[in-house]
């Protein structure tokens, strides 16, 4: 199951990474998405995925799931909720104000 | 008596949420936000002064027992630098109302202010990887709001970069933490440390350590990973510029600093000689950059950059001498960061322009500001009686003992180009006949000199006062090649 999961974790984050190298702004914002999709699952399955309860403790149940990495993914789940959000306004303002989503028209000239 | 070592992280919170609050009240916002700095750097040094007497203050939060639970450390060395950065902060929040305009300080400059020292505080006190990541996200977060603040064209292009090269290195980071998860177990470091010294760091750990190394290299400008820098941190505000240059870069350095001291030190010849050739290229490229532009803003952003690797440089040499160099490398580089990137703002301010073509003869009208400038270029090149001078002494005679004379000369020539690159500021700038492109009236300068003056203070202390603060920097350096003391005060065991 382990290796299952590694695999689709390692194709997220294979096109997430194709999508961040993209002119288009918000390719790469949906790219940064996928990445992190891929970073979550992947400590899900670094943890083991062993068969067990829920991490709710229950009277006459001795096997549970870890659950340190789920506390970690909802954690990393909020953060990368804020910054995407604030990355797609971002985005949004950037586009809205320099008339352009292609990140080569966006390149800085040197005195200006 | 151990709360004691959150409050640095909390006091700064508490007065970013208070201060949003009463953002439409800009006086009264000022002066409590420089209240809150002073009095707040004043309880650092205490503790400060504290962790240098009685040793360092560990607090287990909720009471649960270390590995367990999340834990503050308060030791010497994250002690230094909070104070540092809270020195940092006092002279930007007094440079603040003469820089920003009215509109910028309302649109919650101050709260931002206040959560980004949160976050440097958090990340310098934290003893648990996880939690870094955290206050990592939490600096970062206050620094997306800070960059974009002001809202220019300009502005929004350059923070779509940082924001977008921040998040995936976080992403990294999660991930490289998902890795050592499955390897050891904790994220509790000293926990992690003991367990990679059970294993004597086996291959895979060291492949984990390089991969933390690019994460923090990412967030530290190190070569290759530093195309990302010069044009973000001269975009906005001088004063963000300058919080920027002082503390951001220097947070990655820091993780370095501590995960190649506490956790990866079984297997220096391949992660401490692959430092030492990447501060020699990290040194190079930084001063070829500087030397290649007019920009004045551009050219001390680009000085970021060999400084971050003389720091490494003395990681990477790994012996008591070069740690003690990087430390005080690192607090000395700070402190002139922020006040050259404050120079350069004032001096970008009265010149109208930050093009050094079109200046000239400013010494006329602004001669402090010309000599402060003067005094932090050799400052920041190591001119001996100035603090730059005593941590790039040490590194060399870390290098020199090492035997690894080429980066020893790298250094040298380095020094000699940051200087170079400094000094035409001033020659072309300061020099010379009065330019007519300069407004015909002078600006008054003085609420400008007196923040950037407080931080010049402290270099020079730092220079000529070596004697007394050489032996706890040694002491540190002492304490940081010893990892197993860190492990213990932690682990009681």
């Amino acid at each position: 199951m382990e290796i299952i999961m590694s695999v689709l974790a390692g194709i997220l984050f294979a096109t997430g990474i194709y999508n961040i190298l993209q002119k288009q702004m918000l390719r790469i914002i949906i790219g940064t998405a996928l990445v992190s999709h891929g970073a979550h699952l992947f400590i899900l399955t670094m943890a083991g995925l062993k068969r067990g309860a829920p991490p709710i403790l229950t009277e006459g149940i001795e096997d549970y799931a870890d659950p340190l990495p789920q506390a970690l993914i909802l954690t990393s789940i909020v953060i990368s909720f804020g910054v995407t959000s604030l990355l797609l306004v971002l985005a949004y303002r950037a586009s809205r104000i320099t008339g352009t989503d292609n990140m080569e028209e966006l390149r800085g000239n040197e005195h200006e | 008596m151990s709360n004691l070592a959150i409050l640095p992280i909390l006091i700064p919170f508490i007065a970013g949420i208070l201060l949003a609050f009463l953002n439409k009240h800009i006086p009264l916002v000022r002066s409590l936000a420089k209240i809150i700095t002073v009095a707040q750097l004043l309880f650092v040094s205490w503790l400060c002064y504290l962790v240098y007497q009685s040793g360092s203050i560990i607090l287990e939060t909720g009471a649960w027992k270390a590995p367990y639970g999340i834990i503050i450390v308060a030791d010497s060395l994250a002690m230094t630098l909070v104070l540092t950065t809270n020195i940092v902060a006092v002279a930007c929040v007094f440079f603040a109302p003469v820089s920003l305009t009215e509109k910028q300080e309302r649109f919650y400059f101050y709260p931002f202010f206040f959560l980004l020292i949160t976050g440097v505080s958090g990340a310098f006190l934290t003893g648990d990887l996880f939690n870094l990541f955290v206050f990592f996200e939490v600096l970062l977060m206050a620094s997306y709001g800070l960059i974009v603040l002001g809202n220019g064209k300009v502005q929004l292009r350059e923070s779509l970069k940082y924001v977008l090269i921040n998040v995936f290195s976080s992403m990294l980071f999660v991930t490289t933490i998902a890795f050592l998860y499955a390897i050891v177990g904790t994220v509790n470091m000293a926990q992690i440390a003991q367990r990679v010294q059970e294993v004597d760091q086996a291959g895979i750990l060291t492949v984990i350590g390089i991969l933390f190394f690019f994460v923090f290299a990412t967030k530290a400008a190190i070569f290759p990973l530093y195309y990302w820098l010069p044009n973000p941190y001269i975009v906005p505000n001088p004063v963000v510029s300058a919080l920027f240059g002082a503390l951001l870069t220097k947070v990655g350095i820091y993780a370095i600093l501590r995960t190649f001291t506490l956790i990866f030190v079984h297997d220096p010849n391949l992660t401490h000689t692959l430092f030492i050739y990447l501060a020699a290229l990290t040194m190079i490229f930084g001063v070829i950059g500087a030397l290649s532009t007019h920009n004045i803003k551009l050219i001390v952003a680009y000085n970021i950059i060999p400084a971050v690797g003389f720091m490494l440089m003395g990681i990477g040499l790994f012996t008591e001498t070069s740690i003690s160099g990087t430390l005080y490398y690192l607090v000395h580089d700070m402190i002139i960061k922020g006040s050259l990137f404050l120079i350069v703002g004032a001096i970008a301010y009265v010149a109208g322009t930050s093009d050094l073509r079109k200046m000239g003869g400013l010494i006329h009208h602004y001669p402090v500001l010309g000599w402060m400038l003067f005094i932090a270029s050799l400052v920041l090149a190591g001119i001996p009686p100035f603090s730059g001078f005593i941590g790039k002494l040490l590194l060399l005679q870390g290098g020199v003992a090492q035997e690894e004379l080429l980066i020893v000369i790298t250094g040298l020539i380095t020094s000699l180009l940051i200087l170079f690159s400094m000094i035409r500021i001033f020659v072309k700038g300061f020099w010379g006949e009065k330019s007519d492109v300069l407004p015909t009236k002078p600006v008054k300068t003085a609420p400008f000199t007196w923040p950037i003056a407080f931080l010049l203070t402290f270099s020079v202390l730092l220079g000529l006062g070596a004697e007394w603060v050489y032996p706890s920097v040694q002491s540190m350096a002492e304490y940081l090649m010893n990892p197993d003391l860190y492990i213990e005060s932690i682990l009681k065991e």
